[in-house]
């Protein structure tokens, strides 16, 4: 270790480039990837720290480099000396407000390693761009202000990076010459995150003196912390352990994405290895079919390989003609992953829309897409003091563990053996926003002891007895627009044409099988869905089933629409505008409402979702409850 | 598992890998993407990864090169060279509205990049309806691309913003949108301009002659050397082609991109060339300068690649 800093930075190669050329590239072909994140609260010094890894590396270009200094000027918030900060924080509104809002991805080079680094923010409602740094991440180097030690961003970022699976830690105490480099002051600090740490399950961390803004312990030891005795930033960063070595030593698994067939002659399934190893002659098993084969080649661009490794995108070919495609999961024979259709799950929010229990999501975990639906939280963390906490749903940034069930079973890995086959995404069907990040922890019984049992008279059977095509007249709209009055005029007429018929009231529901359920977001979801699964049921008998609820989501009546054979829903919308049915008030509902007696009221503290594209639309202003009823019944004919 | 013995990736491999599975992900997922082919040395890389992603069968989806007429001629040439060892479509888009109105470099400034390139691209996507489009972008080139998602997802009218980008975890993308919207994907965002020759000299992949150095006519205009690459060059009084050895950092419409003096006729020559040069990649260009620090960020917002 050099005894003066900044001399002799490691990784300034420059002399090598110029004067060996074929030498130098030679070095930075067999280079490895190291893939870190910084993360702490505002004003830590993250992106200090990256631009003066970056400055030191010289991957600031002489351009780059006057630009910056003019802009220190300007709106630095280092006085005359250059700010580094500045280097990194890209966007416009960024560098007005002085804070990172997102997270950035920067490059550098040591003789080494090529380092790709996530600049996360430290502000608290970006969490989200956090975990997105975090999931990719080999390590975590969480900064600390010596000036104030362990924050509750602090905590939060570590139980974030330890959730994710991060295994490398690295506690940088910044700003250290603000400290007078003081041992106490750093011992102090280790000693309080040491106690935090155990406590949330961090059994390793290095800590390590810094200062971005000055260069201690970055490259080098540095003079100023002669008490100091561990390694320097870039030393570390050069030798620990990247997570692709870790994966090669686990069983082999590789979700399928594509399936190649160019000709009659080939059939390849193409992946990335997400674990383990492949080789010609291994006898492997699709999941979740079960089917086994054995490979014959394993097929690349640049020639068929002997054996390909965890992190490698290759396209395998087996002996065998067995149904494989994309979303399936080519295992090892021997020791295949689970197939479930119910976990527990830990969940990260992501959105400012919070979680709706009930809704169905979509979930993509590799490169599957199912349909999954999560329950209300067992509970959800306090990242402040990491206890758990009972909650109706998650919010943004808000985590929680919770049993979510998907439509049909997938192949899955509890996350902590395996981050590909174990760590999902959900996205929101109508925005397709990616609302929410989640680890499968373990699968949960229900799904291997509950069977669909065949019965011989079917729907088919029960619609012919019925001399009628079985649907859902499914009307919405809101309260007061007259649901109930013109459902109860349509039956009344399918009823005179002989047809059976059942209706399922809003109101009378609410009676019975959904007593228990009250006026929240999650209860008037769950409402819509029983009362979905109900008309389901009365379908499959052969009736004809007319429901009147506001269901005043539009993810919920496409959940209905889902479960309902196609074009047996049909979506009847109401409309009637909200002044008019507010007019009318029959149930003195608005007024109520209104007068802040009523909470969750759609139309007034509750929103309504209108039908994009109803199969029929009544219009209640200009035509009377018999009138609307009429042009149901025309644009329903013929019935059978 | 003892019978396999470890094997370390380079970063290399490893970035190679992560662009075949960005591509793989996209074909799977959008129902009409295109690749948007620009004949430079990105595209070069960026469309020899999709050649590997998708062996022994062609790239399942065509090239889209948005022509300014500007372009210099040796990139058509290998444009329509690649096009065919690919064997893959080549579309090409020429916006008829920078056509007819004659927008060219010399007379237009900025309107001749947003009319042939930014509306350009917007219209020729629109016109095949392409859902998701390829781009060759890198996050070391700029700082606002630095924040960029892989996948980035665009408004009906190709707007980006940056404030309401979906989070993207570990490698799970999400390629969701609604009818109208699309997406941007970045295959190589995590290269570096290093990576990017490296790969190129490792591949042996066949770039335009002018990332080499040659004799070529230029002349001096505000401090950058301008090729005459042909007779459309408006002389100014006085002005006289001079041949001297140079070549280019990045390539654009000829007109508006300078060329540096410099001897490298080999690939490692070029590399070390760029490695001890002090100046950054994009500064050849004028587009990164305009509206103070911010010139891309805007530039992207209004549906700029």
């Amino acid at each position: 270790m050099s005894d003066t800093q900044n001399t002799d930075p490691v990784y300034v190669t420059e002399a090598l480039i110029a004067e060996d050329i074929d030498a130098y590239l030679d070095q930075h072909q067999h280079k490895t990837m190291l893939r870190f994140i910084t993360c702490g609260s505002v004003d830590d010094g993250k992106s200090t720290l990256i631009g003066r890894l970056l400055y030191d590396s010289k991957m600031i270009f002489e351009d780059q480099l006057d630009a910056l200094t003019a802009d220190s000027k300007k709106v630095g918030t280092q006085g005359q000396e250059i700010d580094f900060a500045l280097l990194v924080d890209g966007l416009a509104a960024e560098r007005e407000q002085g804070i990172t809002i997102d997270v950035a991805y920067r490059f550098f080079n040591t003789e080494k390693r090529k380092f790709i680094v996530a600049d996360c923010p430290g502000h608290e409602q970006y969490t989200r761009n956090m975990i997105t740094g975090a999931s990719t991440a080999d390590l975590a180097c969480i900064l600390i202000d010596a000036r104030k030690g362990v924050l509750v961003q602090t905590r939060r970022h570590s139980y974030l990076c330890h959730l994710i699976g991060i295994k490398n830690i690295v506690l940088a105490v910044n700003k250290m010459d603000l400290v007078d480099y003081s041992q106490d002051v750093f011992d102090k600090i280790v000693a309080d995150y040491t106690e935090f740490a155990k406590s949330i399950g961090i059994e390793n961390f290095t800590a390590m003196p810094i200062s971005g803004f000055k260069g201690d312990n970055i490259i080098g030891a540095s003079e100023n912390t002669p008490w100091y005795k561990g390694p320097n930033l870039i030393e570390h960063l050069e030798t620990v352990e990247v997570l692709t070595a870790e994966d090669q030593s686990k069983p082999f698994r590789m979700p399928v994405q594509w399936v190649n067939r160019p000709n009659l002659d080939f059939r390849g399934f193409s992946g990335l290895i997400a674990t383990g190893s492949v080789k010609p002659g291994d006898a492997i098993r699709v999941l979740p079919s079960g089917k086994t084969s054995t490979v014959t080649k394993v097929v690349t661009m640049d020639g068929e390989l002997d054996s390909a490794v965890a992190g490698q995108s290759v396209t395998v070919c087996f002996a065998d003609e067995i149904d494989c495609s994309r979303g399936d999961v080519i295992s090892v024979s021997d020791t295949p992953p689970q197939v479930a259709d119910q976990f527990e799950s830990t969940i990260v929010w992501l959105n400012d829309d919070p979680m709706h229990v009930g809704r169905a999501y979509w979930l993509k975990l590799g490169t599957q897409m199912v349909s999954a639906t999560v329950q209300q939280p067992k509970y959800a963390f306090n990242v402040n003091t990491m206890e758990h906490v009972a909650v109706k749903t998650l919010e943004l940034n808000a985590i929680g563990v919770a049993t979510l069930s998907t439509d049909k079973p997938i192949v899955f890995e509890p996350y902590a053996d395996n981050r590909s086959l174990g760590g999902f995404i959900l996205i929101d069907k109508i925005t397709n926003a990616t609302v929410a990040a989640g680890m499968l922890q373990f699968s949960l019984r229900r799904a291997q002891n509950v069977h669909w049992q065949a019965t011989d008279i079917d729907r088919a059977e029960h619609a012919r007895l019925k001399n009628q095509t079985p649907k859902v007249l499914w009307f919405t709209g809101l309260s007061g627009s007259g649901k109930s009055t013109i459902a109860n005029e349509v039956e009344k007429s399918l009823n005179l044409m002989n047809r059976h018929t059942f209706l399922l009231d809003g109101d009378n529901v609410r009676h019975g099988l959904n007593k228990d359920l009250g006026f929240t977001e999650a209860d008037r979801i769950e409402n819509i869905r029983r009362v979905g699964e109900v008309a389901k049921l009365m379908v499959d008998a052969g009736l004809i089933v007319l429901t009147a609820f506001i269901s005043p989501y539009r993810a919920e009546r496409e959940m209905v629409r889902k479960l309902i054979p196609e074009g047996e829903f049909i979506e009847i919308f109401v409309d009637t505008p909200l002044e008019v049915a507010e007019a009318r008030d029959v149930k003195g509902l608005y007024k109520k409402a209104r007068a802040g007696d009523l909470k969750n009221f759609t139309g007034i503290d509750s929103p309504y979702e209108a039908p994009i594209n109803p199969e029929i639309r009544v219009n209640t202003v200009e035509m009377t409850p018999q009138e609307a009823a009429a042009h149901i019944i025309r644009q329903l004919m013929p019935l059978k | 598992m003892s019978d396999v013995s470890r094997q370390t990736l380079t970063h290399l491999q490893r970035l190679e890998a992560e662009a075949i599975h960005i591509i793989r992900e996209v074909v799977a997922e959008a129902e009409n993407p295109v690749m948007l082919y620009s004949v430079g040395k990105d595209s070069a890389v960026m469309l020899h990864l999709a050649r590997k992603a998708f062996y022994p069968s062609p790239p399942p989806f065509p090239l889209l090169h948005v022509d300014t007429t500007w372009k210099f001629q040796e990139m058509y040439k290998l444009r329509d060279k690649m096009a065919e060892l690919s064997g893959m479509e080549l579309l090409v888009y020429q916006n008829p509205e920078a056509a007819e109105r004659g927008i060219n470099p010399f007379d237009h400034g900025a309107l001749h990049t947003d009319m042939w390139k930014t509306e350009g691209l917007k219209q020729g996507l629109d016109k095949w309806n392409f859902d998701a489009a390829f781009g060759g972008a890198r996050r070391d080139e700029e700082k606002s691309r630095a924040k960029e998602r892989i996948f980035s997802f665009r408004t009906a009218s190709h707007g980006w913003d940056p404030k309401s980008q979906r989070p993207e975890l570990w490698n799970l993308y999400n390629a969701r949108k609604n009818k109208g919207e699309s997406i941007r994907v970045f295959p190589i965002s995590n290269w570096t301009e290093l990576d990017v020759w490296q790969y190129i000299h490792l591949n042996d992949i066949p770039i335009v002659p002018l990332y080499f150095a040659d004799e070529r006519p230029v002349v001096e205009r505000d401090g950058m050397l301008v090729m005459v690459d042909d007779d459309r060059f408006p002389l100014r009084e006085g002005e006289v082609p001079m041949m001297k050895s140079v070549r280019f950092r990045t390539l654009g419409c000829y007109p508006l991109t300078g060329a540096v003096e410099s001897t490298a006729k080999t690939l490692p020559e070029v590399i070390q060339e760029t490695l001890l040069t002090t100046t950054s990649e994009r500064q050849g260009r004028a587009i990164d300068k305009d509206s103070g620090g911010a010139g891309m960020e805007v530039k992207k917002q209004q549906g700029y690649f």
